[in-house]
């Protein structure tokens, strides 16, 4: 009995402590996200965004989510109810999921699995479904077309973005995400070699996870709100909380394959003072604030625009850089 | 009973389920979202023998992206679900008799192979010491190269071909031309004049 506690009890606990330990701040995260959004947004317009809920509006976040908790869930009565509300429940899990092979620090990582890349590329690529499913379930026109809006949009940029991830696990020679940001520690960031390739990705990265300039899945000037026009109360919070999710998530995939993950950018006294998840933090945010930056500064793309840039543009562009990649480590025997 | 046989009974047996749901769901979008589930659940049974690698391209090259391709395939076609059931005596005689016989093929593998009954006896999916990535790397680029080139080959083919069956110029069609925007230069297209009072251009 001892040894059955020991051998499966004890592990499942340690575990389910262990993701609660990340999921509670990654939702605080999510939750401040939101506030920093708007604070940025409105610094850009020369307003003052949320200032009246607790000092400089800092529990405007905690207000909102008390908000949409309290409001009362309306399913529509021809909508497929089981698939509907399955929708956000999928949307958000697959945004939490992600975080399980992330590495914070040098061995803070709930997951250390060998295909981590490939798990983070798989769980990415299904955020589709939980909003074709809330599309199609809804039965309403405006979400329906967000829908497929979406589902090729997202499709179309998974690939630029697998081939982008291609050079940089040639470049350091594994799938595991720990080794590739030790890696980094011994080449120099990747953003020096791959910079196109990271402009390319931090492109991708908003496209995919539907953010404006590339929100066309919820274009409200010409889909109400696109794929989730139906939901209400919680079911639209979780997708929200989703979308905020993945756009983290997303940041620190660009922070491990890219930015260095942990590292700090130099090796010298004032920066290795500083530990390693802080550093991750720093980065992490880093890349968020271009989301925002983005966001209050480029207009919405149009949709043919949007294929036009992903097919034609970044799947060429990404595949010549694989070539270029897999040839200067062949031709100077660099490769791992 | 150990924590991985218990595991693999409750995957196969969904896998199972998912599948035969596949073909019991009234509604085709129903059928294709089982068919993810079936699809994941097969993923799982693949990383418990070690196979993470393929385990992980399962679920990004088949739910990611074929999966999405076929909803969104089955959710734009406007079926009527009763006419979809009207044949199904007529196919049941012909289905089984297909069914029957991969059945009898399976029983016959299995009878002539030695096919190991216990997770314990299962050949190990990867060499110790290497991982599973570099294992199947190796095989792939060395000694199956020709093959891995052919079936290169053959995908490029079915690409050109969908392409060419699908892509027709619509003449009509209006197409941004992003080179002659760019192009475009100030005095070609706009013109300063000065306009008399009450004289118009």
């Amino acid at each position: 009995m001892a040894e059955f506690f020991w051998g499966v009890i004890w592990p499942v606990v340690v575990l389910a402590v262990l993701t609660v330990v990340i999921i509670v701040p990654l939702l605080l995260a999510v939750a401040y996200l939101t506030y920093a959004e708007r604070k940025i947004i409105a610094a850009m317009q020369l307003r003052q965004g949320p200032m009246f809920v607790g000092p400089y509006g800092l529990l405007q976040p905690l207000a909102d989510g008390l908000k949409l908790f309290f409001k009362e869930t309306v399913i529509p009565s021809r909508a497929n109810k089981g698939v509907f509300l399955l929708a956000p429940m999928i949307t958000f899990i697959l945004a939490l999921i992600g975080w399980a092979v992330i590495p914070f620090g040098e061995g803070l990582v709930l997951a250390d699995i060998n295909v981590g890349v490939l798990y983070l590329f798989a769980v990415s690529s299904l955020g589709v479904y939980g909003i074709i499913m809330a599309g199609w379930a809804s039965n309403s026109r405006y979400a329906f077309l967000g829908a497929l809006r979406s589902s090729a949009q997202m499709v179309s940029y998974e690939i630029s973005m697998g081939l982008i991830i291609i050079n940089v696990l040639m470049t350091a020679g594994s799938l595991n995400l720990s080794e590739i940001v030790r890696a980094q520690a011994e080449h120099g960031w990747y953003v020096l070699w791959h910079f196109p390739m990271f402009m390319i990705f931090l492109v991708s990265i908003i496209a995919e996870t539907n953010r404006l300039p590339f929100d066309l899945p919820e274009d409200e000037a010409s889909l109400v709100t696109g794929y989730n026009v139906e939901y209400s109360s919680m079911t639209f919070a979780l997708f929200f909380l989703g979308e905020y999710a993945n756009m983290i998530l997303m940041s620190a995939i660009a922070t491990i394959l890219f930015l260095g993950g942990w590292l700090p950018p130099f090796e010298v006294a004032p920066f290795t003072w500083i530990p390693g998840p802080i550093w991750f933090f720093l980065k992490v945010a880093l890349i968020l604030f271009v989301y925002i930056w983005a966001r209050a500064t480029l207009p919405r793309y149009r949709y043919d625009q949007l294929m036009r840039l992903g097919w034609k543009v970044f799947l060429p562009l990404s595949l010549a850089w694989i070539v270029l990649t897999s040839a200067v480590l062949v031709f100077f025997d660099l490769a791992p | 009973m150990t924590a991985a046989l218990f595991v693999f009974y409750v995957l196969a047996l969904v896998t199972v389920a998912a599948a035969v749901m596949v073909i019991a769901a009234r509604n085709p979008v129903h059928s294709v979202l089982f068919l993810i589930l079936a699809f994941f659940n097969s993923a799982g049974l693949l990383i418990l023998i070690g196979a993470e690698l393929v385990g992980m391209l399962l679920v990004v090259v088949y739910v990611g992206a074929v999966a999405v391709l076929f909803m969104f395939v089955v959710m734009m076609l406007d079926i009527n679900f009763v006419q979809l059931r009207e044949g199904f005596l007529q196919y049941l005689p012909l289905g089984a008799l297909v069914g029957l016989i991969l059945l009898l093929e399976l029983v016959m593998v299995i009878g002539t192979r030695a096919v190991p009954t216990t997770v314990a006896a299962m050949p190990q999916a990867t060499p110790p010491g290497v991982n599973n990535t570099e294992a199947l790397g190796r095989l792939l680029y060395t000694d199956y190269f020709y093959l891995f080139q052919a079936a290169g080959v053959i995908l490029l083919v079915a690409i050109i071909g969908a392409i060419t069956l699908t892509l027709r110029h619509r003449p009509d069609a209006r197409r941004q031309d992003i080179a002659a925007q760019v192009h475009r230069r100030p005095q070609d297209t706009l013109e300063v004049r000065k306009v008399r009072p009450r004289s118009g251009i």
